[in-house]
């Protein structure tokens, strides 16, 4: 299930230059999952923007996004107590219902967000979550205090060395030798990719595609998976590793 | 005294409500929206277009935001005929009780035909859209929309496997749209339904490459609500057979004005997608319109503007 509904910005924070957190308030309901997102609707463009949901609570909504084109630019000079008309509970959103006892969480830039509620899920459910964050340069990293204080072990690789491991997501895992039994990740596809044909363990890949609506009406971010023809928007945008087809 | 407004119109014998319709490829199956809103408000559906074979469409991306609306290339993705009879219809008749719009579309003329004579037999079917439009399939239906002897084969072919009212989905990309709509008139056609997506196409200008995958695709949204009214007009004036009217409708006011050109009945597209209760909203505003412009009977103002 989804919502339409009138969200309260409560705060719209700098992470990095580019990089934003922002927190709304309201009705939470139908959020019912981490990886899941929501659908903005923004003052003279005609379509929403989907944005994943980092974190929620009873009366909140956390999502951070990056500063990249017109729509999140117009986010950016957002303020507190401005209200925002948005669909939420968008998409599957990453299951917890399996096995695995430590499960890996790989964020590639702005595909961490969302691995924030999962982690706080996973440690909720008794699990030991490992966290690696991959960024091209220390300017670019946010949130790996925030999943620390968490209480789980995060790595950091960037692509330039500035800080953490030298490297990509696939050289930390590798240099830090972490032994994990599943796969959690969202980032861009190369990163999902290389996580692909680099581990062999079961996972699930939060995946992007350019959307027209948001909820699985206009067939306009399909794809092919093993198990037939899926939309990014409503049957995933998480996919598990054995029906993805590159 | 509380005024009533009469909101239903007449679709060759089939009467609706409301002249709201979700157009085709905006509301799939009803399936999504069903979660928003009870659909019965809803004058009628006309559902994803549908082909004899289940396709897969274009590549992504798809879609390409433009101002006031989109260019979508979805490319007529849908499950093939006889899914959409055996899984899609049954599951529509439980979420919805108003008239079915049927949207079909081909790649040739056997397509149309076989497609059509499967529909045909399908009770919850009242009205069968002919797609001679898609500006995304290569060779596809647009081939057919786009020259009178063309679409006018297409009509015949399809009356001819069937009993019900078939309505003719007509492209905008055409020098001369009533030419088209009368020849599909004069080919059987009980009605014309008009306008599909304009061919658009926009360009990433820092990766200087087109946005979308198949380069170009239909655009659709508020930008275009002119240009249909525009067409609604010309071929209501030109042709007896009545018209649905789409493209661009956001407003009760639009449905209005739609109707005021000439259209019996007024679809609503990509507004859906902006915002899922988008047609359900319309349907509810239209009572206060009617009272602000005069109106009592909205069937009334049907092709009044001359």
């Amino acid at each position: 299930m989804y919502k339409k509904d009138i969200y309260t910005i409560q705060s719209n924070e700098p992470l990095t230059p580019a990089v934003y957190r922002m927190v709304l308030e309201g009705d939470t309901q139908y959020v019912t999952r981490s990886g899941q997102f929501i659908n903005i609707e923004l003052e003279g463009k005609f379509l929403r923007r989907p944005i994943s949901v980092s974190d929620y609570d009873a009366t909140t909504i956390t999502i951070i996004y990056k500063v990249v084109g017109r729509g999140t630019e117009q986010m950016r000079a957002m303020r507190a107590g401005q209200k925002l008309d948005i669909l939420t509970g968008l998409g599957n959103g990453f299951s917890t219902d399996n096995d695995a006892k430590r499960p890996l969480l790989v964020g590639g830039g702005v595909g961490v967000p969302p691995l924030y509620n999962l982690a706080k899920r996973l440690l909720s459910e008794g699990k030991r979550p490992t966290v690696v964050l991959g960024f091209n340069t220390k300017e670019e990293v946010f949130y790996a205090e925030e999943f620390k204080a968490l209480g789980v072990d995060v790595f950091v690789a960037t692509a330039d060395g500035s800080m953490g491991i030298k490297g990509f997501v696939t050289d930390a895992i590798r240099e830090a030798a972490i032994e994990f039994d599943y796969l959690y990740t969202c980032g861009p596809l190369p990163m999902l990719k290389a996580l692909y044909d680099n581990t062999s363990v079961d996972g699930e890949y939060s995946f992007e595609e350019r959307m027209g609506c948001g909820f699985g009406a206009c067939m306009g971010c399909s794809c092919k998976t093993k198990y037939g023809n899926k939309r990014i928007c409503k049957d995933g945008p998480v996919l598990k590793r054995e029906e993805i087809i590159w | 005294m509380v005024k009533h407004y009469d909101t239903s119109v007449e679709l060759c014998g089939v009467k609706l409500t409301n002249p709201v319709i979700p157009a085709s490829g905006t509301f799939g199956f009803g399936r999504e929206f069903a979660e928003y809103y009870d659909l019965d408000c809803l004058g009628a559906i006309s559902f994803k277009g549908t082909t004899r074979d289940a396709r897969f469409g274009n590549p992504t991306p798809r879609i390409a935001e433009c101002t006031s609306g989109l260019i979508n290339s979805v490319g007529l993705q849908n499950p093939g005929i006889d899914k959409v009879i055996a899984e899609e219809l049954p599951h529509l008749r439980e979420i919805f009780h108003n008239p079915i719009v049927a949207n079909i579309s081909g790649f040739s003329l056997e397509e149309y035909e076989e497609c059509c004579a499967k529909i045909d037999k399908e009770e919850q079917v009242e009205i069968i859209e002919v797609n001679v439009s898609c500006p995304n399939v290569h060779n596809g239906g647009m081939s057919f929309g786009t020259q009178p002897e063309s679409a006018a084969e297409v009509t015949r072919r399809v009356k001819a496997v069937t009993k019900k009212p078939v309505f003719i989905k007509l492209s905008p990309n055409v020098t001369d749209i009533v030419a088209i709509a009368r020849a599909c008139e004069e080919a059987g056609a009980d009605g014309i339904c008009l306008i599909n997506t304009l061919l658009g196409m926009r360009i990433d200008t820092v990766r200087r490459k087109p946005v979308i995958a198949n380069k170009m695709g239909g655009f659709s949204g508020d930008a275009i609500f002119p240009v249909a009214v525009r067409m609604v007009y010309q071929v209501a004036n030109a042709c007896k057979i009545p018209v649905m009217g789409c493209g661009g409708v956001s407003s009760a006011s639009d449905v209005i004005e739609m109707m005021m050109a000439g259209a019996t009945a007024v679809q609503v597209g990509a507004a859906n997608l902006k915002n899922p209760y988008a047609a359900k909203e319309i349907i509810e505003a239209l009572p206060k319109e009617m009272e602000r412009l005069g109106i009592e009977r909205l069937s009334d103002i049907i092709g009044i503007v001359k």
